[in-house]
């Protein structure tokens, strides 16, 4: 414990490339990153397929295999392919960001209330409108929490690609793991607790400021939305 | 393709088998011991049901690696910071399924249990928990796979487990390895599913009935 | 209460002496109700949602426990009686039948008599028995509870109240789920039933008919389970104490009455060829009064009908008689207008009998 205080508030740690705010950047930016593409790719898909009703996964298979894969195992997969590059790892953490914005956005647009979405069309709205007027609302807590889990599982993710080499706070416990600094694996992972606690409360804070409104107007979701207690990493 | 290398080193990788389902059935084991009296407080006296929660998503939050690390400061290395890490985030699931499994259990049976002269321990046991397996057993299957999964984060702190196939097979550039160390977790979280799926099954004989 | 109450050791006699339910905020749900039940026989409970019905009747189980007052069976304090030995010697049966989904049918019925202490083979033979008295098929013994509609689930429920031959059964509007279609055959067979068993019932309900058809005494309740009336059915119906009693009991009072006396009191005549007023019976597939190639179909009752079904066949009848046939749908004859007058009940007699 001792040493760990004294890693953690020697000056050196925070200042040049390899200090604490530096990594903190970095991993900060991977996972940021990693979420902000895989929502380009997720959410639209999440909406077109949870508005027509067509296309959809089976979403408990999904995350089913999605919470057995081992992250330690892909993250060595992929690194493998292009050894001299982090894009791959970057990949793989998209593609673990995926499926929870992916599966939550779907269901969060299927649990719409029909007669909602017959209110709307009967006000005269397309398609469309009732889509970004009515149906993102309602669906905003279930997609928040989609992005919750996913950035939860990225960050815990790119704490482990360290070990192929990522930047990032991992890498103080891979490189204090190799030289066995207690005080330098056990202050990273301070920080990257503390930097999931803060990410976890962030869309806490976000979620409650949404709430109570929608309560109401949604049918209960059970089955595939993938909590974000469910998957881990 | 180096596939002479799994025939050589079969029993490396039972090995490592061998120890990653050891410890991702202990941790399993601890998460339910604990869940149980838990849970039940948390059913018994709602007011506890939210702080419980709570506390167990704020430590669910935290990623593997750095709660396996922080925890090596009070147990040491080796099998124990995983165990009592995946334990700790099994409370999660576990907790929760068995409040909302009896919360479920539909208030007319309760009452009729009452009546006819249950006993309230008796009937958590004769009728509610019974009642609210299913739910339960939900919670048991993701908790069991999660384990799987997480085990091999272990690796990364010298814990035992197939976990560590990725590692070497990564140090020395054996495809192979870390191919086997990935099917293998996959299929051990398979085996896992379906075992608790049949013994769930086999518990539960009225939900599987056709009406 | 002994292990395997026989209803013919206790008598079942229930008093409630000026039980009162006061609830923390403030509301009176039952007020100093002092009530007599008398053993063997259905004692319904009458009143509309919120009267305190089903709070009394749970406070004799003690399920609810009342703030004053006492209740007593067969002279003993119910409050002295240890609750789960008191509970596992009354039936209780409700609405949505609260069948365990995880038990067999059989194991549904055999609850109480296993929490008693017998053997396997005694409850099993138990459940058997009962299945048949509820009039279910044995083959149901060991199929689970979603597997049953929920007329089949109510009478498992009355099963599993009696499986211990508790002296008194407890019912609120256990017929009350299920289809109007199927609830008259269940209450038909219930009245059968009691006639066997002869338990001390209190039964709790909304419906005015139902208290009618099934009540040996009504006791009308109204808010804060004060109660308007308490009788036999002909009573309350032939002379309503209050503005309250009658509006409750509605408009069809005097109909109501009728429906109390069976029609097998009432004599019938063979109907010769040239029939009633110039209408002729016949009997084809169906009954009908026919006359110059017109046919009325008739409506025939049955020696299980009561005097409002042959006052109901009279009006549908062309010539105005009641048309009366076995239990088996064979003609018998026809009950002429002037002997079913002079066979309606008179109030002031109903009253006096009751």
């Amino acid at each position: 414990m001792g040493e760990t205080w004294e890693w953690l508030t020697s000056s050196e740690q925070w200042s040049g490339p390899d200090g604490i705010p530096a990594r903190l950047l970095e991993h900060i930016w991977y996972s940021a990153l990693g979420v902000f593409v895989a929502a380009l790719i997720a959410l639209p898909a999440g909406l077109l397929i949870g508005h027509t009703g067509r296309g959809s996964l089976s979403a408990n298979t999904l995350s089913n295999f999605s919470r057995a894969l081992p992250t330690l195992g892909l993250v060595i997969l992929v690194f493998r392919i292009e050894p001299l590059s982090i894009w791959p790892v970057l990949v793989a953490l998209v593609v673990i960001a995926i499926p929870p914005i992916l599966l939550n956005t779907e269901v969060g647009i299927r649990a719409i209330d029909p007669t909602v979405r017959d209110a709307a069309r009967g006000m005269g709205m397309t398609g469309w409108q009732a889509l970004w007027r009515v149906e993102v609302p309602l669906a905003m807590p279930l997609i928040l929490a989609g992005f919750r889990s996913a950035t939860g599982q990225v960050i815990a993710t790119a704490t482990i690609a360290a070990f192929v080499g990522l930047g990032g706070l991992g890498r103080f416990i891979i490189d204090g793991y190799s030289v066995r600094d207690i005080g330098e694996i056990s202050g990273g992972a301070l920080v990257v607790a503390v930097l999931a606690l803060v990410a976890e409360g962030g869309y806490a804070l976000l979620q409650r400021s949404l709430g109570p409104k929608e309560g109401s107007r949604r049918r209960r979701v059970a089955g595939p939305a993938v909590h974000h207690e469910e998957v881990h990493a | 393709m180096n596939w002479g290398w799994l025939e050589r080193n079969v029993d490396t990788v039972l090995e490592d088998l061998r120890e990653h389902v050891e410890i991702a059935l202990v941790a399993l084991a601890l998460g339910m011991l604990i869940a149980f009296p838990v849970g039940l407080i948390a059913y018994r006296w709602r007011a506890t049901y939210a702080p419980i929660l709570a506390v167990t998503q704020v430590l669910y939050t935290v990623p593997s690696l750095a709660l396996f690390v922080l925890l090596i400061n009070f147990t040491g290395l080796g099998q124990t910071p995983v165990i009592i890490g995946l334990t700790i985030y099994s409370l999660v699931i576990l907790v929760r399924n068995l409040v909302e499994g009896l919360r479920n259990v539909p208030k007319e049976v309760i009452d009729a249990a009452t009546a006819m002269g249950y006993r309230q321990t008796r009937r958590l046991f004769a009728v509610e928990l019974p009642i609210a397996l299913p739910t339960i057993v939900a919670g048991l299957r993701v908790a069991a796979v999660s384990n799987i999964s997480l085990v091999s984060v272990g690796a990364l702190i010298g814990t035992g487990g197939l976990g560590q196939l990725f590692i070497h097979g990564f140090q020395i550039d054996n495809p192979i390895e870390i191919w086997t160390g990935i099917v293998l977790t996959l299929l051990l979280a398979l085996v896992f599913d379906l075992v608790i799926v049949a013994g769930g099954r086999l518990l539960t004989p009225w939900t599987r009935v056709v009406r | 209460m002994c292990r395997t109450a026989r209803s013919a050791k206790i008598p079942g006699l229930i008093t409630l002496k000026d039980v009162t339910k006061r609830y923390p905020d403030g509301t009176v749900a039952v007020g100093d109700l002092s009530l007599e039940i008398e053993s063997r026989e259905i004692t319904v409970l009458l009143g509309s949602s919120g009267c305190g019905k089903t709070t009394t009747l749970r406070m004799i189980n003690r399920l609810i426990e009342p703030t004053s007052g006492t209740i007593e069976l067969d002279g003993r304090d119910l409050a002295t009686v240890p609750v789960h030995e008191l509970r596992r010697g009354i039936g209780y049966v409700i609405q949505q039948a609260g069948l365990f989904p995880h038990r067999t049918v059989s194991d549904n019925i055999a609850t109480v008599p296993k929490l008693l202490g017998w053997n396997r083979k005694r409850q099993r033979a138990r459940s058997l028995e009962l299945i048949e008295l509820v009039g279910l098929e044995q083959g149901m013994a060991d199929r689970y509870p979603s597997q049953l509609s929920g007329g089949q689930q109510q009478r498992v429920g009355v099963a599993r109240a009696l499986a211990a031959d508790p002296p008194v059964l407890l019912m609120d509007e256990p017929f009350g789920a299920v289809d109007p279609v199927r609830r008259g055959a269940l209450q038909q067979e219930f009245k059968r039933l009691q006639r066997d068993l002869g338990k001390t019932v209190v039964f709790v309900t909304h419906d005015v008919d139902e208290a009618v058809l099934l009540g040996d005494r009504i006791a009308i309740m109204e808010q804060g389970g004060q109660v308007a009336q308490y009788g036999p059915p002909e009573a309350l119906l032939a002379q309503p104490a209050s503005e309250f009693v009658s509006s409750f009991i509605g408009g069809t009072r005097g109909i109501k009455l009728l429906s109390l006396r069976s029609a097998a009191e009432v004599p019938f005549a063979e109907v010769g060829p040239d029939g009633i007023g110039g209408w002729s019976l016949r009997a084809g597939d169906r009954l009908v009064w026919a006359r110059d190639g017109v046919e009325i179909p008739a409506e025939p009752v049955g020696p299980s009908g009561t005097l409002r079904d042959l006052l109901d066949s009279a009006i549908a009848s062309p010539s105005r008689a009641a048309v009366r046939v076995d239990d088996r749908g064979a003609l018998l004859g026809a009950v002429p207008f002037d002997t079913l007058e002079e066979h309606l009940p008179a109030p002031q007699r109903a009253a006096a009998e009751a």
